[in-house]
């Protein structure tokens, strides 16, 4: 049964919303085979995945070339039409390495795939979002490395064929150590890249102790909370929240930028957000130039009017 | 220790960028430069010059003529020597005949490291460092924020997407980070002249023993099939805050269904 293989990610069963997608357009492609550790969550069959292959290892878990191995040991069993990654670091390594060791083609941040009579057809965005680009794999397993939010995960329950292999990880995939792994703590807030809500902090916020602002009108509003470089550098928000260039690009279905400048490069990682909002005291922003609805003032004003504001109609 | 900075000559972001008639990325007829990016593995490659002077770097690059500029200004902030990969062959080669080109190149040069930037700041798809591990074996640390070396172990720390990590590896390795990393020094006067008296070679294919047939446009396994500018996003209403901006805001929030 030749088919789309689909690494998925879980954690202790919990399927992630971008493997849910991943295997939604999976279902465009052909037959859904999700390849994931552990167990075999029960999500995968309800989205769709006829085959699951699951891969035994203490080892996979934290590092890429595991995974490299396992689907490289399946693509000879059973060779497939075309492999779906999230274009995750973790992603991109696997499509990398994969397609080196399969002989395939990648590409990288997909917002769409379709079928196409030459295999999938794939649409990116590139040059700081400002440019729509299609493009297919001529030569080679097409492996594509998928976006958050390409698509909206729709159920298409299946009762999937359970498979089972043990990974003995080769000399290549442990040459690299994982020495020490803190998992940081749950915030409790939907994944950057992932959430349908971001409410981002910039400069304006003047002190890491205004970030809560943000946090509360995120937590108010159901959604993530980014950071612009200038605050991260700052050192008033974590990195892993950066939204931009060297960042984390993200396209919601609504962005709100409270007292964020606009840079080019801030603008390359969320200009592609559904609905665009700025909070900004400078009218002259380029912020602005994006901005679906904007208001132009203190944000300390603003921002707490608007909490009081969304509590009054909930209420 | 031999340290290869692998660095790419892009279109320079602050101007508009073109497209050749097969879909590519024209670097030959716009202003380019050393991708700013690069310039964080340059900087980690010179500190440790800084700290073990024993220590040899050769800035690697495969690209048209110009791409030479991105090595002098790689030599002008530091490093020993660079290598040049330029062939009419490779014109239209997409990531996975560079990352072929890059490590025929770099079998040569036989470095304990090889350093490279998390990506490049014109195709931007992060590829090409862990095609490179995969096609010289060797264990790849990406993402890196901190990095060292030390008695023949490269260890790294990085901000993975739910954790932080440390990562660890024999030499020889591959290390990719990020602009986190720490600050690029600028080229002085000093080294902007002496960057001009420094080896830098240029190899072809032939010199590599890589086949002109797998390289290039003809041979690339991703085509771009079209390439269109995306309408500027139109600006929408902002209004004034006099005290009822945030009122304002909850309406059009309210109207998308947001709240």
């Amino acid at each position: 049964m030749a088919g789309i293989f689909v690494l998925v990610g879980h954690i202790e069963g919990q399927v992630g919303k971008p493997s849910l997608e991943l295997l939604t357009l999976a279902r465009r492609l052909g037959t859904p085979i999700a390849v994931c550790s552990g167990s075999a969550p029960e999500a995968l069959g309800q989205y769709g995945a006829e085959r699951v292959h699951v891969i035994e290892s203490e080892d996979i878990g934290a590092h890429p070339i595991g995974w490299v191995q396992a689907l490289a040991e399946l693509a000879a069993d059973t060779p497939p039409d075309a492999v779906l990654t999230e274009a995750t670091p973790h992603g991109r390594e696997i499509a990398a390495r994969l397609a080196v060791r399969l002989g395939g083609g990648v590409l990288t941040d997909a917002v769409d795939v379709q079928p196409g009579p030459d295999g999938p057809v794939v649409t990116q965005w590139a040059f700081a979002a400002g440019f729509t680009v299609t493009a297919r794999v001529a030569r080679g397993v097409p492996i594509i490395a998928v976006k958050p939010n390409a698509v909206v995960p729709t159920p298409a329950p299946v009762e999937p064929a359970v498979t089972r292999a043990r990974l003995v990880p080769d000399e290549a995939s442990l040459r690299t150590r994982v020495v020490s792994r803190s998992v940081r703590e749950s915030t409790g807030r939907p994944g950057l890249t992932e959430a349908d809500i971001v409410v981002s902090g910039g400069r304006g916020l003047a002190g890491p102790e205004n970030f809560a602002l943000i946090e509360n009108l995120a937590d108010a509003l159901g959604g993530a909370v980014g950071a612009s470089r200038a605050a991260v550098d700052a050192g008033w928000y974590p990195h892993t929240h950066q939204v931009g260039q060297t960042g984390v690009a993200v396209s919601p279905q609504l962005y709100l930028a409270v007292g964020i400048s606009g840079a080019i490069q801030h603008r390359a990682g969320m200009q592609t957000s559904k609905t665009i909002v700025a909070i900004n005291k400078d009218g002259e922003a380029p912020i602005f130039d994006l901005a679906d609805y904007g208001v132009v003032g203190d944000l300390f004003q603003v921002v707490p009017r608007l909490l009081d504001e969304i509590a009054r109609r909930r209420a | 220790m031999k340290i290869v900075v692998c660095v790419k000559y892009v279109p320079d972001p602050a101007s508009q960028p073109r497209f050749t008639a097969g879909h590519t990325v024209d670097r030959e007829n716009v202003p380019g430069r050393l991708s700013e990016l690069d310039e964080y593995a340059v900087e980690q490659a010179l500190r440790v010059v800084d700290a073990a002077p024993d220590t040899h770097v050769t800035h690697l690059t495969v690209g048209p003529p110009q791409a030479a500029e991105a090595l002098r200004r790689a030599l002008a902030m530091g490093g020993h020597a660079a290598v040049h990969v330029s062939d009419d062959a490779l014109a239209g080669s997409d990531a996975s005949a560079t990352a072929l080109v890059l490590a025929a190149a770099l079998r040569r040069l036989t470095p304990d490291l090889v350093l490279c930037a998390m990506a490049s700041t014109d195709g931007g798809t992060a590829l090409v460092p862990a095609m490179l591990a995969e096609h010289l074996e060797l264990p790849q640390l990406t993402f890196a924020t901190e990095v060292s070396v030390d008695a023949g172990t490269v260890r790294v720390r990085r901000e993975a997407v739910q954790a932080t990590e440390e990562l660890a590896a024999e030499l020889p390795a591959l290390v990719s980070v990020t602009d986190r990393i720490g600050d690029p020094r600028y080229p002085s006067f000093k080294g902007i002249m002496a960057a001009k008296k420094k080896s830098l070679q240029t190899w072809t294919l032939a010199d590599l023993g890589v086949p002109a047939d797998q390289v290039g446009a003809g041979a690339a396994r991703t085509v771009v099939d079209e390439i269109t500018a995306r309408p500027p996003r139109a600006a929408g209403t902002a209004v004034q805050d006099d005290g009822e901006g945030a009122w304002h805001l909850a309406e059009f929030l309210a109207t998308k269904k947001f709240i």
